[in-house]
């Protein structure tokens, strides 16, 4: 078991060496810095100075070295654009997005999970086929269409829930909250319906064909032979066997709710780090973008890391080899 | 009054073109203690009764007239609810597959004390020492850890140990056994029998037990009903049924059987309800290359073959650790002679077999063809030209064949890959095959999925003769199959070997079948061959107790009538 860890935790250092290098080659090849500091009126020796201040005259390793030393320090540098330090605004935007991918997340998994389970278990009755139906158009339509939808119905025509923004925050240490006003709650429901719409679906539609399946497995079978309740066979036997597959495609689902909150941020000027993202790459803000990069793949990294740590949880039989190992 | 009074039981399936009834009229009734066998063939409607009984009938399935009655009163046509305090309790099941059977997420504890808790309930220390009761019981040694083990720590046989402890943790009247021992092997499948005879017995519980294998029937029933189509042909204490049949289907279906004791020149085919398919054997042998088997000179030399698996894979070569499938295995193979390899799972024989036809790489030792060395051919023309002499048929007719490709383009492949022949002449060559194998040229246009068993095995026989090998290898070619359909794919081959000349290398676990196919047999345990004999030889006297210990678990069919055989001379 702690051997595995340790071979994960060794993978994914190399995934993020590799984004590291993509990031830092932006520096690279994405326009010169130098351009973009200096603006027009500059002297070669200006250059030459900004050049040596910055390192980019050294060789290309050691650039990257340094580059990856500040990053495992959490330094990425200067925003070209506001001229302050990328991380101090990265932490100012992320509570942002990570509450609003957590409630989605929240929503998607717990609604996605219930409604895979009831459609599989009544396949033939007349609300489980409605519930297909209407996820069809969750399936489909894209997000930015869903946003803007739901704003013209709640926060338009009916005037019930703000449009933009997070509403009211409160500060707790670095962290600033929209869960303890009503008005930052309020904000809070209709991006993260945006956010969630498309995961809860899959979700729901991926746990009702796993769950068709094991319903017709042999041991489920068996399991009703031996007469037990259909309560008991439906979310002990067959659920827990379900959740295997399920587990990993919600994983990457997850990933990708923090990573593409970009279009829900942007539809609903959400002040988190998908906006800060899509405006620097307006402005070419390439530390921003590669602090994003960095950030979203670590992100990346560790719900796999977690994912594989829970099939261990829940299936024997790895758990039995590994313990051979 | 009988424990279990089963009366003008039908069964029908409404399909949106026609009713089909799958159980007509049927009778049947079980005592306490005794084992009531259920035989026919796969369509006769045995599992569904089983099913009817339980109350388990898939949708559309419904009773369409008759009673099933449990000690008297009635069970069918109760509600759901009723039905489920039965089941478990009352009526138990044994399913075919112990491998599937149990749920792989739950100690077999969890699953043992929550049916326990279900049915009879009390408290924690009550149902543990139930359930270890009954692990005990069913003969499964150190009941204390095992118990808390996942199923896939268990093997096959002690497997289906657990689902009869399963079934019988509630003290049911009835067990409901369908084809419990047909995934295992011949002496985990005594021992099974065994086992459910002793407790049939002890707890005078009525066992219906549903199977197509003679054997079984004959060695371990009390009572035998034969069916045919969903209808009771023949039913009567097991002695007088097996011994003097009298319904005509039954006395075929028993003549089919094929016997340990007795070797024949065919295997008899059952010819109630005029089956038979014609096999074309002289239209096949007018085009056939003529071969000359130099009897004197093995076609295949065998020497020190070894295979290994990785067992637990690892980045340094000290941390891998392998599983040896085949060890230093040395035989011969004659030409024109069929030469038998039998073992319980696992022993290897599937891996030679592949080997041979160049599936797995050789971890150690040659193979020779025909005095050249083909284990290390790496040129693609070299190995192609020994390939199109080598061809495999396979176990499973239902995945060995692509369910996408249409029969004539399976049976085409290899003539086509092998470049045999072109244009028009392909076409006019498969529809010979399939003419021949008695198939029909017109079964070129169809899908696989259009086919039974049998007949798909008879598409993959056409593909496997495209080529014109000199060399077959049939890995268990018929165990997915009835015995009727066994005897007819049993009889191809054998035509196949005496009218063309053909080699055959013929793996099964089915020692009666093999007794009547092979001239040499190899026995395997554990990757070794433990004995090479002629095939009289070894079961007339076996020279290693593993062998001798495998022919007397073969199941003894001595009581079965031997009405028109005659034994070869």
């Amino acid at each position: 078991m702690f051997a595995y860890i340790v071979r994960r935790m060794l993978q994914s250092v190399i995934v993020l060496l590799v984004v590291g290098l993509v990031a830092f080659s932006m520096f690279r090849f994405v326009g010169d810095p130098i351009d973009n500091m200096l603006g027009q009126e500059r002297t070669q020796a200006d250059i030459d100075r900004l050049r040596a201040e910055l390192g980019l005259d050294q060789p290309f390793p050691v650039q990257y070295y340094k580059f990856l030393k500040n990053a495992v320090q959490g330094n990425f540098g200067v925003s070209y654009r506001q001229g302050r330090p990328v991380s101090t605004i990265i932490a100012e935007r992320a509570p942002a997005t990570l509450e609003l991918a957590f409630v989605s997340g929240f929503l998607a998994i717990t609604m996605g999970i219930a409604l895979g389970v009831f459609t599989a278990i009544r396949r033939q009755g007349i609300a489980a086929n409605l519930i297909m139906t209407v996820s069809l158009i969750g399936v489909s339509l894209p997000t930015f269409l869903i946003g803007i939808l739901l704003i013209y119905i709640f926060s338009v025509e009916l005037d019930l829930l703000p449009s933009f923004g997070r509403g009211e925050t409160v500060m707790i240490g670095n962290w600033s909250t929209g869960f303890l006003t009503a008005s930052g709650l309020k904000a809070l429901i209709l991006p993260a319906i945006t956010l969630g719409l498309y995961q809860m679906t899959l979700i729901m539609r991926l746990v009702r064909s796993e769950m068709l399946e094991v319903l017709r497995a042999d041991y489920v079978r068996f399991a009703r032979a031996r007469g037990l309740s259909d309560r008991v066979i439906n979310f002990r036997h067959a659920l827990k066997n379900t959740m295997v597959p399920v587990i990993t495609i919600t994983g990457l689902q997850l990933g990708s709710i923090i990573a593409f909150a970009i279009i829900t941020e942007t539809v609903f000027q959400w002040p988190g780090v998908g906006l800060l993202f899509i405006n620097a790459i307006q402005f070419v803000d390439i530390p921003v973008m590669a602090a994003y990069l960095m950030l979203i793949s670590v992100m990346f990294v560790s719900i796999n890391l977690i994912v594989d740590l829970l099939y261990y949880a829940i299936d024997p039989r790895l758990r039995v080899d590994a313990r051979a190992t | 009054m009988s424990l279990l009074t089963i009366n003008d039981l039908t069964v029908e399936f409404p399909t949106r073109r026609q009713l089909f009834t799958a159980v007509d009229h049927v009778d049947l009734s079980v005592e306490p203690g005794e084992i009531h066998g259920l035989v026919g063939e796969s369509g006769a409607g045995k599992s569904t009764i089983g099913a009817a009984i339980m109350g388990l009938l898939d949708r559309p399935g419904r009773i369409a007239s008759g009673t099933i009655k449990l000690s008297g009163d009635q069970i069918s046509g109760l509600d759901a609810d009723a039905m489920r305090g039965l089941r478990g309790k009352k009526i138990s099941m044994i399913f075919q597959d112990p491998l599937t059977s149990l749920n792989p997420l739950f100690t077999v504890r969890e699953q043992l004390t929550e049916t326990i808790q279900a049915h009879l309930g009390g408290t924690d220390a009550e149902v543990n020492q139930r359930a270890r009761d009954l692990i005990d019981r069913v003969g499964i040694p150190d009941p204390d850890t095992r118990l808390d083990q996942y199923p896939h720590q268990f093997s096959g046989g002690m497997r289906q140990r657990v689902v009869i402890a399963l079934a019988l943790c509630t003290e049911p009247d009835v067990i409901i056994a369908d084809e419990p021992t047909t995934a295992l092997d011949v002496s985990v499948q005594a021992q099974i029998l065994d086992l459910i005879k002793e407790l049939a017995l002890e707890r005078q519980v009525g066992v219906i037990l549903i199977t197509h294998d003679m054997g079984v029937i004959a060695d371990t029933t009390d009572k035998v009903t034969v069916m045919y189509a969903g209808k009771v042909v023949e039913t009567g204490p097991t002695s007088q049924v097996m011994g003097q049949p009298s319904h005509e289907y039954t006395k075929s279906l028993i003549a089919a059987v094929p016997r340990p004791t007795l070797k024949l020149h065919r295997f008899p085919q059952i010819s109630y309800g005029g089956r038979e398919t014609r096999f074309a054997i002289e239209d096949m042998a007018r085009h056939w290359p003529k071969v000359d088997n130099d009897t004197s000179k093995p076609v295949f030399e065998i020497r020190n073959l070894t295979k290994k698996f990785l067992q637990r894979k690892g980045l340094l070569p000290w941390d891998r650790t392998y599983f040896t499938a085949v060890d230093d295995v040395s035989f011969d193979i004659r030409a024109g002679e069929v030469f038998g390899v039998v073992g319980e799972s696992g022993s290897g024989k599937s891996t030679i077999a592949r080997m041979i036809a160049g599936l797995y790489p050789v971890d150690g030792g040659t193979i020779t063809f025909d005095g050249q060395v083909v284990s290390d051919l790496t040129n693609r023309a070299a190995l192609d030209a020994y390939r199109k002499n080598i061809q495999m048929i396979f176990q499973d007719p239902y995945s060995s064949l692509n369910p996408r490709m249409r029969v004539d383009d399976i049976v085409a492949e290899p003539i086509r890959h092998h470049k045999l022949m072109e244009g028009s002449d392909v076409k006019r060559r498969v529809d010979e095959l399939l003419d021949q194998v008695g198939l029909g040229h017109e079964a070129g246009m169809k899908y696989p999925h259009e086919f039974s068993g049998g007949q798909r095995q008879r598409i993959s026989i056409a593909r496997a003769l495209a080529t014109q090998p000199r060399f077959l290898i049939c890995d268990e070619p018929t165990s997915a199959l009835d015995v009727s359909i066994q005897a007819q794919i049993l009889n191809i081959l054998k035509d196949l070997q005496e009218h063309l000349g053909l080699t055959l290398l013929f793996i099964s676990h089915d020692l009666p079948v093999v007794r009547q196919m092979c001239d040499r047999v190899a026995v395997m345990k554990q990757g070794k061959v433990v004995e090479l004999q002629e095939t009289n030889e070894l079961f007339a006297n076996p020279q290693t107790e593993y062998a001798g210990e495998l022919l007397r678990l073969m199941p003894k069919l001595d009581d079965l009538s031997t009405d028109g055989l005659e034994a070869e001379t």
